[in-house]
């Protein structure tokens, strides 16, 4: 009994340091702008931070949590992005609110992406390891180009829809086309703000913390130990995996939402919905470790912010990007560095100093 | 495995020391860069580059920090321009074609003792052909203390940004962003190269009035802004025109090396001219797979379509007889062309393209707008902008890109479309 006690204050203790570090870099933000000591390129970058720690954690649920390697998660940020984006652009004169509209266009992105997310996750998930990964790897591109050619115009008889091109959507002289087809959607109200990106953060930090540490989570876990012994013990495999995976794709549409109202073109490249993407997430989540949130969140901030820091070395920034990543992979994950690491670890060197007195 | 901890250390604390000073490159320029330069100020600075031009990132670099010593020797008193486009992937040609063009203008004018006698400071920053970077492209610009922006190169990044700059009142002269939602509720966004739909309907009547064919045949790229907003205007005016569309078909970026089936519908509908409104680097393909299944159709292209001679491996004899409607030709014969183009060729050891001489009228037309306006260094950016944008029409300026060139207060650019014909492997303009 007392044992468990202890493990559950760890936790606890765990999972409030977690959102001290968000409150903490929110406090410190807003003390920075409040002074006027920050550039307009950090102020810039304060949204896509949110974005992509949103983006890590969910994904941490997929890969950390539930165990399987997804590679279309910047499809589900594309789906909830897009679902968001136009559900702004068509309430732009009908909710003047911002907020409101903007909270409702989270909702909506939120859910369109969870239900793509189990509408794909039903055929998907029966695949294990490589397969898996290839398959979603294959849907985020569907997303992706899909959406490429959907072309959406709204006139005073109601909202036309076509997959050829603009054209044949008919509209009347008054006609606007919200999406575009590739060119996607332009003028998205700018209604993200760094406030509302870390209330989305803390959300999503509560939401994956609180799955993890409940029952729910804990079967999922034992799927991903173990799927036979899972079986055996009568956990339903099918609805856990889904429950996960779809919780995940919801939360990654959020992250669309909040990067679709950040910029105001929204676009389906290659660059920034495409496998790119998904592999970026992927780096974060690795990189800050396997199932460890606080982790991928850091990484997905050191990795968003080291680009657009490294500018000053122009066209060799991304040689340097590479070689720091690949430095801090080895830093972070070398057997041998791990070894070294607790060797000269401070806790160990604070041991040694206490042995010596 | 002490020394190997070492030399870990050593590396990781470069690379921190690298990003921490990269992180504040804007405040504290390289000092010993001031200090190399302190002899040779303003004009002296940028002459020196021209001898290493030839190495492009190298040039910028050193730009960059010999800009960065001017600003303190002169205390403010130096008009900063910055430019945005993509230096790196895929679309690189174009914003190194705009960096370059934007940068041998400026280094003329500051020869030539600048605008109304003040210098101006050069930054570019690269976009990757991504929308958000674009935007943090820009945040850092203004960090530097940019005043006027010629960019960005690329439309779909430059609505992203255009959307920024008007937030901040920022003057923005786009070279090459060719889409309408660039202009769309921006009155402080200007363009250099036509819209769109301009190039479309100028196509489409071009065509028509000529009566060159038909039968009309389209390949477009579907998921590229410049291509499908020029299809979707060609395909409306074309309704008007004395031809009719036979075929309409799309590519995208992901699928764009194998043109088999575009061209085989376009042969099959009978089309007698097949409208490319691309980039080169596709339209060489198609020409090149068009002579491999023996279809000989006359093409016709836009500014896109400009360089299509210079690509690699291939057949220039094929390009023989394609007609583009483009604002410049390096093998132009006018006294101006010529001395860009040598000048160009001298500095980065390239032939320009249209988007270099975009580049370059773009800082021409805003020295022309700061000289009629009165626009003064020490005035703040929204001032400058307002200023800028009260004179942008009554402006009229000749350049590379066109003759008597001037503005709408919507922003558009009034010029007459150049049809060229690729003669002898040569552009030629057609009369």
């Amino acid at each position: 009994m007392k044992t468990d006690k202890i493990k559950l204050n760890k936790n606890f203790r765990e999972n409030i340091l977690t959102y001290g570090i968000v409150i903490l870099a929110y406090i410190v933000i807003q003390i920075m702008i409040g002074t006027g000591n920050i550039s307009s390129l950090m102020q810039g970058l304060l949204v896509p931070l949110c974005t992509y720690v949103i983006l890590a954690v969910s994904l941490n649920l997929t890969v950390g949590i539930l165990g399987e390697l997804s590679l279309g998660h910047a499809g589900f940020m594309c789906v909830g992005a897009f679902a968001g984006a136009f559900f702004s652009k068509c309430m732009k004169d009908v909710i003047t609110v911002g907020l409101l509209r903007f909270i409702l266009a989270i909702l909506i992105g939120g859910i369109c992406a969870a239900l793509i997310g189990f509408l794909i996750g039903m055929p998907v998930l029966r695949l294990k390891g490589d397969y898996l990964a290839i398959v979603t790897l294959a849907f985020g591109e569907i997303i992706k180009n899909v959406v490429n050619v959907l072309y959406i115009g709204k006139d005073s008889k109601g909202i036309h829809f076509s997959m050829k091109d603009s054209l044949s959507l008919g509209l009347e002289e008054e006609g606007e086309v919200i999406i575009n087809g590739a060119q996607g959607i332009t003028g998205t109200p700018k209604d993200s703000t760094f406030t509302i990106g870390i209330i989305l953060i803390l959300l999503t930090l509560f939401i994956v913390l609180n799955l993890i540490n409940s029952r729910d989570g804990r079967a999922i876990m034992s799927i991903r130990d173990n799927l036979i012994a899972a079986e055996s013990i009568g956990i339903n495999v099918t609805k856990y995996k889904l429950m996960a995976f779809s919780v995940s794709a919801a939360l990654a549409g959020v992250a669309g939402v909040l990067y679709s109202h950040n910029l105001n073109s929204l676009m389906a490249t290659p660059k920034n919905f495409g496998y790119n993407m998904s592999i970026m997430i992927l780096v974060f989540v690795v990189l800050g470790g396997i199932g460890n949130i606080r982790g991928s969140m850091i990484a997905a901030v050191v990795l968003t912010l080291l680009p657009e820091l490294l500018r000053g070395l122009n066209n060799y920034r991304m040689l340097i990007y590479a070689i720091v990543l690949i430095i801090m992979m080895l830093f972070n994950w070398s057997p041998k560095l791990i070894e070294l690491r607790k060797r000269f670890s401070p806790k160990r060197l604070l041991k040694k100093t206490r042995e010596v007195q | 495995m002490r020394n190997f901890k070492k030399v870990l250390s050593i590396a990781l604390a470069s690379a921190m020391a690298m990003a921490l000073l990269s992180g504040c490159a804007n405040g504290s320029n390289d000092s010993d860069a001031s200090a190399n330069d302190s002899a040779q100020t303003e004009t002296g600075a940028d002459n020196t580059q021209t001898e290493t031009g030839a190495d492009n990132t190298e040039a910028a670099e050193s730009n960059n920090e010999a800009s960065g010593a001017d600003s303190e020797a002169a205390g403010g008193e130096v008009f900063k321009i910055g430019a945005i486009g993509p230096a790196t992937g895929g679309a690189a040609v174009y914003g190194l074609a705009v960096q370059n063009g934007a940068d041998l203008a400026i280094k003329e004018i500051n020869e030539a003792g600048g605008i109304n006698g003040v210098m101006i400071e050069y930054n570019f920053q690269d976009d990757e052909l991504d929308n958000e970077k674009s935007v943090n492209a820009y945040n850092t610009l203004k960090d530097w203390g940019m005043q006027m922006l010629v960019g960005t190169t690329t439309s779909g990044c430059c609505i992203a940004v255009a959307a920024e700059t008007k937030n901040d009142n920022m003057f923005q002269l786009t070279p090459s962003g060719s889409a309408v939602d660039i202009l769309k509720d921006n009155d402080n966004v200007f363009q250099v190269c036509f819209t769109d739909p301009n190039q479309g309907i100028g196509a489409a009547e071009y065509i028509g009035a000529n009566s060159v064919a038909s039968k009309v045949a389209v390949i477009y790229d579907s998921s590229d802004v410049y291509s499908s907003g020029i299809y979707e205007k060609f395909a409306q005016e074309a309704a008007n025109q004395p031809f009719e569309i036979v075929s309409a078909e799309a590519f995208t970026a992901d699928n764009k090396t194998d043109f088999s089936v575009q061209l085989q519908k376009a042969k099959d509908a009978g089309a007698e001219l097949v409208f490319l409104p691309i980039y080169y680097t596709e339209a060489s393909l198609i020409l090149t797979q068009a002579n491999g299944m023996g279809y000989e159709p006359k093409f016709f292209g836009c500014d896109g379509l400009d360089g299509i001679l210079n690509v690699e491996n291939f057949d220039t004899a094929l390009a023989e007889g394609v007609m583009l409607l483009t604002p410049f030709a390096a093998d132009a014969e006018d006294e101006a062309t010529k001395a860009f183009v040598s000048a160009y060729e001298a500095a980065y050891g390239d032939t320009p393209n249209q988007f270099a001489a975009d580049a370059y009228d773009a800082v021409y037309i805003i020295k022309a707008a700061i000289e009629k306006s009165g626009a003064a260094p020490t005035d703040s950016v929204s001032d400058i902008c307002e200023k800028l944008k009260a004179a942008m029409p009554e402006l009229s300026v000749n350049g590379l890109t066109g003759e008597a060139m001037t503005w709408d207060t919507d922003g558009a650019v009034n010029k007459a479309p150049k049809a060229m014909e690729i003669v002898n492997g040569n552009y030629s303009l057609i009369q």
